[in-house]
C-alpha cells in the first residue's frame, strides 16, 4: 500500500483516492503519541523538507515543519519570499528546480492558482501544494476529514453544513468535493452572493450528493452534526454597511447554539477573527482547536507516505 | 450562369461552414499568418448557407492542410468543415472535431491562473465536455467554456 505513495505529487484531493484518504487517515491515527511528542520517532531522519511559502502561514507552515521534526527530519526554506532570489525576479518554475536539487519533496503555498502543479510539472520530487492561491490546499481537506472522522466515528451519512464564505473559502471547495465522495449530507449555508461556486455544486451533485441551499444558519442548526465556519472577508463587499449586516448574520455564539444538537461539533480553518465568539470555546461544540492540532499527524502520514519511509 | 464573388479553387483547402464573424480568429488559430503563406488564402465573411442562414469560409490554394491540425478549429466553430480540393473537385471531406486535450492555443481565462504570470509554460486544458464545449485548466483546474476571446 505504502508504494502507491511513493513520489507522488499531492497537488489536489482529486490525487487521491477514496482509499488513498482513509489509508493517510489510518496512518495518521497511529501517529498522534509521535505528534504529541510522547513516543520518538526517526521515521524521516536524514530527508530533507523544502518548504517554500511565498505568502503567510502560521498553521500550514508550523505543522508542516513539526511534522517533519517529530519523524527526526530537516526543513528548509522560507517563510516569506523577501530577499529570496524570486524578488529579483526569478521564475517560480526555476526557484522549484533549485530548491529540487537540494530536498526530498517540497511542500509550496503561492498565491498564483495552479502554481503547485506548475512546481510538479518542472519538479522531480513530490510537491506538496500547501495553498494555491484560491485554489486547492489538499492536506487541510485530509486534516479536515481526519478530523470529522475522529470526532463522529465516521464521515459518511453525517450532516455537515459548511457555513460563511463559500465563494472565495479556498477550504471549502475541496472539502465539499471530499465530504461528497465520502457520503456526507451537506449543506451549503451563505450569504447569496458568497454561495457555493456552480463547479463545486455540480462536482458534488456528480458524485451522487444533493446539497441544500441556505441562506441562514439557522436553517441549518437542527439538522447540523458538523458546522464547519470559514470568515467572510469585508473586502468581498462594494458597500461595508451590506459586509456589517452579513457578517452579523454569521455569527455563531453561545444563544445561537442553544438549538442546535447537543453533540454539534463546530469547526474553522482559522485565523478567525469574530465570527466564532470566544465564548463557544469552552463548549463542547468546539472543535476547531483539536482540527488545528490534527494537521501534524496527518502532515507526518503524508510526508512519510510520500516519502516512501518504510515504519 | 451562376455567379461567384470569390472564384472556386483549382488546388487547396476549403473550411466551409465557419460560425458567421469568426473566419479571422479561424485564421489565427490555425496559424495562417503573411509570413508564412506561400499561395492566395481568401476569406468570405458572412455569406448566405443553404440552409439560409450564414456563415463564413476560408480558402487556402495550393496547400491541403492536415485535418488533424484543423482540429483546433473546432473550438470557435463546431460545425465547420474542412474540404480538400484537387483539381476543383472536393477529394475529401471532413467535419472538425474538438480535440482531447487543448495546448497552447488558448490562454486561461484566470487572470489569477500561473499560467498567465511570466512562467515558461504553455497553457493546457483537459476537454471535459465537447459539445457545449467546456475546457478545464489542468494548472488551476478552472472551467472555462467561451474560448474565442482567449486566442494566444
Amino acid at each position: 500500500m505504502t508504494s502507491n505513495f511513493e513520489g507522488v505529487d499531492l497537488v489536489t484531493i482529486r490525487d487521491f483516492s477514496r482509499d488513498q484518504i482513509e489509508h493517510v487517515m489510518n496512518l495518521a491515527e497511529k501517529m498522534i503519541p509521535i505528534a504529541l511528542g510522547e513516543e520518538r520517532s526517526d521515521l524521516l531522519s536524514s530527508h530533507l523538507l523544502g518548504s517554500l511559502f511565498f505568502e503567510p502561514s502560521t498553521r500550514t507552515r508550523l505543522s508542516f515543519a513539526s511534522a517533519m521534526a517529530r519523524l527526526g527530519g530537516i526543513t528548509l526554506g522560507f517563510d516569506q519570499p523577501l530577499g529570496a532570489s524570486i524578488q529579483k525576479g526569478e521564475t517560480l518554475a526555476d526557484t522549484i528546480k533549485m530548491v529540487d536539487a537540494y530536498t526530498d519533496v517540497i511542500v509550496l503555498r503561492h498565491s498564483a492558482e495552479g502554481s503547485a502543479r506548475l512546481a510538479a510539472h518542472f519538479a522531480e520530487k513530490p510537491i506538496i501544494n500547501a495553498g494555491d492561491g484560491a485554489g486547492q490546499h489538499p492536506t487541510q481537506t485530509i486534516l479536515d476529514l481526519f478530523t470529522i472522522r475522529k470526532a463522529k466515528g465516521k464521515i459518511g451519512d453525517i450532516n455537515v453544513a459548511l457555513v460563511g464564505d463559500l465563494k472565495y473559502g479556498r477550504t471549502v471547495h475541496s472539502l465539499a468535493e471530499a465530504l461528497a465522495l465520502f457520503g456526507a449530507k451537506l449543506m451549503f449555508v451563505a450569504p447569496k452572493t458568497l454561495q457555493m461556486p456552480k463547479e463545486t455544486v455540480r462536482a458534488v451533485e456528480k458524485l451522487g450528493a444533493k446539497p441544500a441551499m441556505l441562506t441562514t444558519i439557522e436553517e441549518s442548526l437542527a439538522e447540523a452534526d458538523i458546522m464547519y465556519v470559514t470568515r467572510i472577508q469585508k473586502e468581498r463587499f462594494p458597500d461595508l454597511a451590506e459586509y456589517q449586516k452579513v457578517s452579523g448574520e454569521f455569527k455563531i455564539n453561545n444563544a445561537l447554539l442553544k438549538d442546535a444538537k447537543p453533540e454539534l461539533k463546530i469547526m474553522h480553518p482559522l485565523p478567525r477573527v469574530d465570527e466564532i465568539q470566544a465564548e463557544v470555546d469552552s463548549t463542547d461544540h468546539a472543535l476547531y482547536f483539536q482540527q488545528a492540532f490534527n494537521g501534524v499527524p496527518v502532515r507526518m502520514a503524508i510526508l512519510s507516505l510520500i516519502l516512501g519511509a518504510k515504519s | 450562369m451562376k455567379e461567384f464573388k470569390v472564384t472556386p479553387i483549382r488546388n487547396g483547402t476549403v473550411i466551409d461552414h465557419i460560425d458567421v464573424g469568426m473566419a479571422l480568429k479561424v485564421l489565427r488559430i490555425i496559424g495562417l499568418k503573411g509570413e508564412n503563406v506561400q499561395s492566395t488564402v481568401s476569406m468570405l465573411m458572412h455569406v448566405p448557407s443553404k440552409k439560409g442562414e450564414w456563415k463564413d469560409i476560408v480558402k487556402i490554394e495550393d496547400r491541403e492542410l492536415d485535418p488533424k491540425e484543423l482540429d483546433k478549429v473546432a473550438l470557435i466553430s463546431p460545425n465547420a468543415t474542412i474540404n480538400i480540393i484537387r483539381d476543383y473537385n472536393v477529394a475529401e471531406k471532413f467535419i472538425v472535431e474538438v480535440p482531447e486535450i487543448v495546448r497552447g492555443i488558448v490562454r486561461c481565462q484566470n487572470p489569477g491562473c500561473v499560467t498567465n504570470l511570466m512562467e515558461p509554460v504553455e497553457p493546457e486544458f483537459v476537454v471535459e465536455s465537447k459539445k457545449p464545449l467546456l475546457l478545464r485548466c489542468i494548472y488551476c483546474e478552472r472551467l472555462m467554456s467561451d474560448v474565442s476571446d482567449y486566442l494566444i
